[in-house]
């Protein structure tokens, strides 16, 4: 049984329709890239799996379960976890509150900790009494990845982790992703940065206008496949 | 030295306007909802600590134990079905129905109650008085200042050293952020206004043991509680029980100047306080 899926997903925002019958899979542990264009539907699919946006029930299940119309908190105690765009740090918590916050409900079992997570990510620990948002983004972005980890997730959601970033920066975050699937977690990248998304995942989806135009194993697609999913195939 | 006898009695009545305003500071701070019926929540809880003195024949202060409880359920239940419903983008609504409700509350007082003036009686603490060299003070208002600064101090410890005071903070920066680390707003903000009941009942006590209440009274103690708030600077804790002792002095300043300018002499203040810093004097949000 798949981890996760969804089942002709659709959302949309008031009268603007964001996804159109979106079928996407992940197997447990397994890593799975969603790549596509700005406004192609990915912070959608995601802000829909994590409870944020409300869809019917059955539209996506979760170990068979449909939860779909679940809010975030009741997704999140289900073990699935998100690294959220703009990191989105709480600027009145320290460093360490901020990670201490992801295992206020769920703890989970599971390798990490506060102290797993600074063995992971060692500048945190010397910043751990500052507030969240004085760090740099890189570093912040580590405290987001360590906030979701902190109730040990079977599925780790990270959108656009790479966002404004320096290279030198995003290949320390992406580092860190072995260490992560490690333990048996499940991960869904969403990313821009194609070639950085292939390395890293096993399967990869391409999203656009709202659609899934391409499910392929990472290793085997082509360049021409992803242009043509990308862009549409007149492109 | 009637003056520095007046500043100290005006200190300490501050700390009763601390009172009115810890709730208040408490539930704006966490999800920016301003309660227009907080003053009648806190009359509400005067006839709350009444009917329990009077039923059980308690003293007030046991009285305010017994009651404490009663009304974090209440306000847990007011937040949960009602408040929580009406939350949103646009602040209007939460503001018409805590209106609504300020209205009711007067109204239903009006009812059980009756418009008698009531006081809860604390026997002989309501004239005994400590000698401290220059000035004698009241045990009685020393000790509604004592428990201000004891509430101040205890909420600050809830905010920064606890696990529900962390949620709390997270809920107020961003509520949506906070849900997917599995935290539900929703049950925060009940389990906020339940905490800002407890404050109310503290409140009602000193209110109940100081002075006469009826029903009609609670729209001018919200009043003290927004200034207070206003002058400390929103979401400052210490800032609000500084606020409260600045609308305390200026109240008992003026009725020493002419009893008539006491209320008059408070406003005065805080609208001086306002042209000065018009974001309060100790300001901590942003937003």
């Amino acid at each position: 049984m798949p981890l996760l899926s969804t089942q002709g997903l659709t959302a949309q925002y008031g009268q603007f329709k964001a996804l159109f019958g979106v079928d996407l899979l992940v197997e447990p542990g397994e890593c799975v890239a969603i790549i596509g264009a700005n406004g192609a539907g990915k912070t959608t699919l995601m802000r829909s799996i994590t409870g944020i946006l409300t869809n019917a029930p059955d539209q996506i299940l979760h170990n068979g379960t449909p939860i779909g119309a679940l809010p975030a908190d009741q997704i999140l105690q289900r073990g699935i976890a998100m690294v959220p765009e703009g990191r989105k740090l709480f600027p009145s918590l320290s460093v360490e509150e901020n990670l201490l916050i992801g295992s206020q409900i769920r703890k989970g079992t599971g390798r990490w900790s506060l102290d797993e997570i600074y063995a992971l990510f060692p500048i945190l620990k010397e910043r751990r009494h500052s507030p969240g948002t004085a760090l740099s983004g890189g570093q912040q972005q580590m405290v987001a990845i360590g906030r979701a980890l902190m109730s040990n997730p079977e599925l780790l959601l990270c959108d656009e982790i790479s966002l404004g970033l320096a290279p030198v920066v995003i290949r320390d975050i992406y580092a860190a992703l072995p260490a992560i699937r490690a333990t048996g977690a499940a991960v869904i990248v969403v990313e821009q940065d194609i070639s950085r998304a292939l390395a890293v995942a096993d399967r990869v989806y391409c999203l656009m206008e709202g659609r899934v135009t391409l499910t392929a194993s990472a290793r085997d697609v082509t360049r021409e496949a992803i242009h043509a999913a990308y862009f549409g195939a007149a492109a | 030295m009637i003056w520095l006898d007046v500043l100290v009695q005006g200190i300490l009545l501050g700390g009763l306007y601390a009172l009115f305003a810890a709730g208040l500071s408490l539930v704006f701070g966490i999800m920016r909802l301003v309660n227009l019926a907080h003053g009648d929540l806190i009359i509400f809880a005067a006839f709350a600590i009444l009917l329990v003195t009077a039923t059980l024949g308690l003293n007030p202060f046991l009285a305010a134990l017994l009651a404490a409880p009663l009304m974090f359920a209440f306000g847990w239940a007011l937040q949960r079905f009602v408040l929580n419903r009406v939350l949103g983008k646009d602040i209007l609504p939460p503001l018409l129905v805590t209106f609504g409700l300020s209205v009711a509350l007067q109204n239903g007082m009006l009812e059980v109650f009756s418009a008698d003036s009531q006081r809860l009686t604390a026997g002989p603490l309501e004239s005994a008085s400590i000698d401290l060299g220059p000035v004698t003070v009241g045990t009685l208002p020393l000790l509604t200042f004592a428990s201000a600064v004891l509430v101040i101090f205890a909420l600050n410890r809830i905010f920064y050293t606890t696990a529900l005071g962390r949620a709390f903070r997270a809920v107020s920066d961003d509520p949506a952020t906070a849900s997917l680390m599995g935290i539900n707003p929703k049950s925060v903000f009940a389990i906020a206004t339940g905490l800002a009941m407890v404050i109310v009942t503290i409140a009602a006590l000193y209110l109940g043991m100081r002075s006469n209440f009826d029903p009609s009274i609670g729209p001018a103690r919200l009043l003290y509680a927004f200034q207070a708030v206003i002058i400390g600077g929103l979401g400052s804790l210490w800032g609000t029980l500084i606020g409260g002792a600045i609308i305390g002095v200026a109240q008992t300043v003026g009725a020493q100047i002419n009893p008539e300018w006491q209320i008059l002499a408070g406003h005065i203040a805080f609208l001086i306080v306002l042209l000065i810093r018009p974001r309060g004097l100790f300001p901590r949000a942003v937003d």
